[in-house]
């Protein structure tokens, strides 16, 4: 026991005024420059909140209700079915509901500590969902009703498009990584030359060969959809990105653990499947979580081979003559629908970091 | 058998035969091949002449003789290697249900039994993160012991650890090896070899130099270079 008493912390230390003056006051050039940044503080969010909520028309039909002269929130109201659905018919939009629903279940318990199961539901997200939603988007199955998928579009189309490359790569990218490290040299080069020559082209490269050049070289007849070659090619090009991070992660994994694994007579998979990947993979979460934020915002250039993702929907809608000025109202509306799912995934790895962080300190 | 790496010839004509059930402790200078030696028994490095035979088992490049031998053979390493992303009952588990396919409950019993010859039972649910050095090298034991291997080949298994805990190892080692089982061990703790070993093997610069009993080994050393070696080392 120790015979010092727990004294509480100097007065100036704690609470608001304490916090106050040592970060902001604490020397004259400080308080200059904390006074100048409040000030653009006061005169810039002011007339921002004012044009986003104050002065906004929520309500209303038409153009017209718009009068309070701030934003026209009305016109994204009135299309809001379009920037979601897209062209889905109204009729069958429950099941993109049914599938908003599953990847909230599935995802939600991820920023939950001690969600019982967690784990589970993460992994049903990367593998049960995209079946259901392979089966229950495009129909055609089970009496469900066939919707092409040039009717697909608005927001369900860039989760799709990025769901879809993420879920994809990231087999594509272990194994490519894994392929990278292999002791045999042809399976080593050619993986090199794959992750080599993806990277070094830019997405919308290859969403342009994928629409327009690739058409011309397969055989006739062996033609498929527009969007299915875009996923091949976001799949291809995000599986090389994927798998530099994933080889990372193994190089970051000691020679005595594969030793470890082969002198207990674990077989080349098993030693990769239960020791080395469950290891690497964790330790690069956070890195592979930022190429996915990365892959969600760049599902908007194929806009230019005229999918109409939820940007391309704003933006085919913003020049409607009824509504004047609704430009801003647009693309304030699409940030905000990526900041929300990029400021989810970004969090999650932050959790992710700090709990990494204390497990490897103790 | 020979072995380079590249040009060098790191072990050179070494010849040996273990009987089942005896004790060889295997001692030299840092750098002589004593782990690349014992890493070759489980093929954990190759050896490019001669042949080395586990068990009526001959290594060669065929990847399913190098498993049948892996199997029979338990390795113990210096930094003892532990899954860190396993409980020390899953660590123990692993090999005899992905490798032998038992069935998990008897799996888990046998590895009870284990950490408890290995006497801490009461870590099972821990990560290794969470033991000190001397526990951790009792559950590697333990691990290479759930596959009820044949031969135990530990590498240095003491040098590693604060010198509090190498006596907690070493007499799990000692009890393991009055239990009867095959083992090599390259250690420099004289007081086991003397203890358990059958013979003590000195190796310098690849070559076997001296082989003898531990009490013909330690009173009465052949080779010069031996007795060199055993000079510097009991003046510790
Ligand atoms: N992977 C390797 N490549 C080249 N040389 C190596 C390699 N591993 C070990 N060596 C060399 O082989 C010799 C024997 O090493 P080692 O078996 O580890 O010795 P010991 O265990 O007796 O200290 C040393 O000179 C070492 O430098
Ligand atoms: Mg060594």
């Amino acid at each position: 026991m120790s015979n010092t008493k727990d004294l509480p912390p100097p007065k100036t230390e704690i609470g608001v005024v304490g916090w106050c003056r040592k970060h902001l006051f604490s020397s004259w050039h400080n308080t200059l420059l904390t006074i100048v940044v409040a000030y653009f503080l006061v005169t810039l969010i002011g007339p921002l909140l004012n044009w986003l909520i104050f002065d906004a028309t929520f309500s209303g039909t038409q153009p017209s209700d718009c009068t309070g002269g701030g934003a026209c929130w009305v016109f994204i109201n009135q299309r809001i079915n379009f920037y979601i659905y897209g062209f889905y018919p109204d009729p069958l939009q429950w099941r993109i509901d049914v599938m908003f629903v599953l990847l909230a279940v599935a995802f939600v318990p991820q920023f939950i500590e001690n969600f019982p199961k967690r784990k589970w539901f993460g992994i049903f997200g990367l593998t049960g969902l995209p079946v259901i939603g392979y089966i229950l988007i495009p129909g055609g199955h089970f009496g469900l009703e066939n919707v092409p998928s040039s009717k697909w579009g608005g927001l369900a189309l860039t989760l799709i498009l990025s769901y879809v490359g993420i879920v994809a790569s990231l087999p594509l990218g272990t194994l490519l990584a894994m392929g990278r490290r292999s002791d045999m040299p042809i399976i080593r080069g050619l993986c090199v030359i794959f992750i080599e020559v993806w990277r070094a082209v830019p997405l919308i490269t290859v969403l342009f060969m994928a629409s327009v050049m690739l058409p011309l070289f397969l055989p006739e007849g062996m033609n498929f959809e527009k969007l299915a070659r875009a996923l091949i090619g976001i799949t291809l090009w995000q599986s090389a990105y994927m798998a530099e991070e994933i080889r990372g992660g193994l190089q970051a994994i000691p020679k005595g653990q594969y030793e470890a694994a082969s002198a207990l007579g674990l077989g080349y998979w098993k030693k990769m499947g239960l020791i080395i990947l469950p290891q690497a993979l964790t330790l690069v979460i956070p890195g592979i979580v930022n190429t996915f934020i990365s892959l969600f915002k760049d599902t908007t250039l194929v806009l230019i081979i005229g999918l109409f993702d939820i940007l391309g929907a704003v933006q085919s809608t913003i020049t409607d003559p009824a509504w004047q000025n609704v430009t801003t109202e647009g693309y304030v509306f699409v940030a905000f629908c990526f900041w929300v799912f990029c400021f989810g995934m970004s969090r999650y790895s932050q959790n992710l970091e700090s709990k990494l962080d204390t497990s490897h300190r103790n | 058998m020979h072995k380079w790496y590249g040009k060098f010839h790191v072990l050179k004509d070494l010849n040996l035969t273990v009987e089942q059930g005896e004790r060889i402790v295997i001692c030299g200078p840092s750098g002589s091949g004593k782990s690349t030696f014992i890493r070759c028994i489980n093929r954990l490095e190759e050896h490019q002449q001669g042949q080395i035979i586990v068990d009526g088992v001959e290594l060669t490049d065929d990847l399913r003789q190098i498993d049948i031998v892996r199997r029979e053979v338990g390795m113990v390493f210096q930094h003892f290697n532990l899954f860190p992303h396993l409980t020390v009952l899953e660590n123990c588990c692993l090999a005899p249900l992905w490798v032998r396919k038992t069935p998990r409950r008897e799996a888990e019993a046998t590895a009870m039994e284990y950490l408890k010859r290995v006497k801490i039972p009461e870590q099972a649910h821990k990560y290794p993160g969470q033991l000190s050095g001397g526990q951790q090298q009792r559950v590697a034991i333990a691990r290479a012991l759930c596959m009820k291997p044949k031969v135990m080949l530990f590498d240095e298994p003491t040098s590693a650890l604060d010198p509090e805990m190498i006596k907690e190892v070493l007499d799990v080692m000692i009890e393991l090896a009055e239990s009867g089982m095959t083992m090599i061990c390259v250690t420099h703790e004289m007081g086991f070899a003397k203890t358990v070993a059958d013979r003590v093997l000195f190796m310098d610069a690849g070559e076997i130099v001296e082989t003898a009993p531990p009490h013909e080994f330690f009173s009465n050393p052949k080779e010069g270079r031996t007795q060199q070696f055993l000079k510097q080392i009991l003046h510790h």
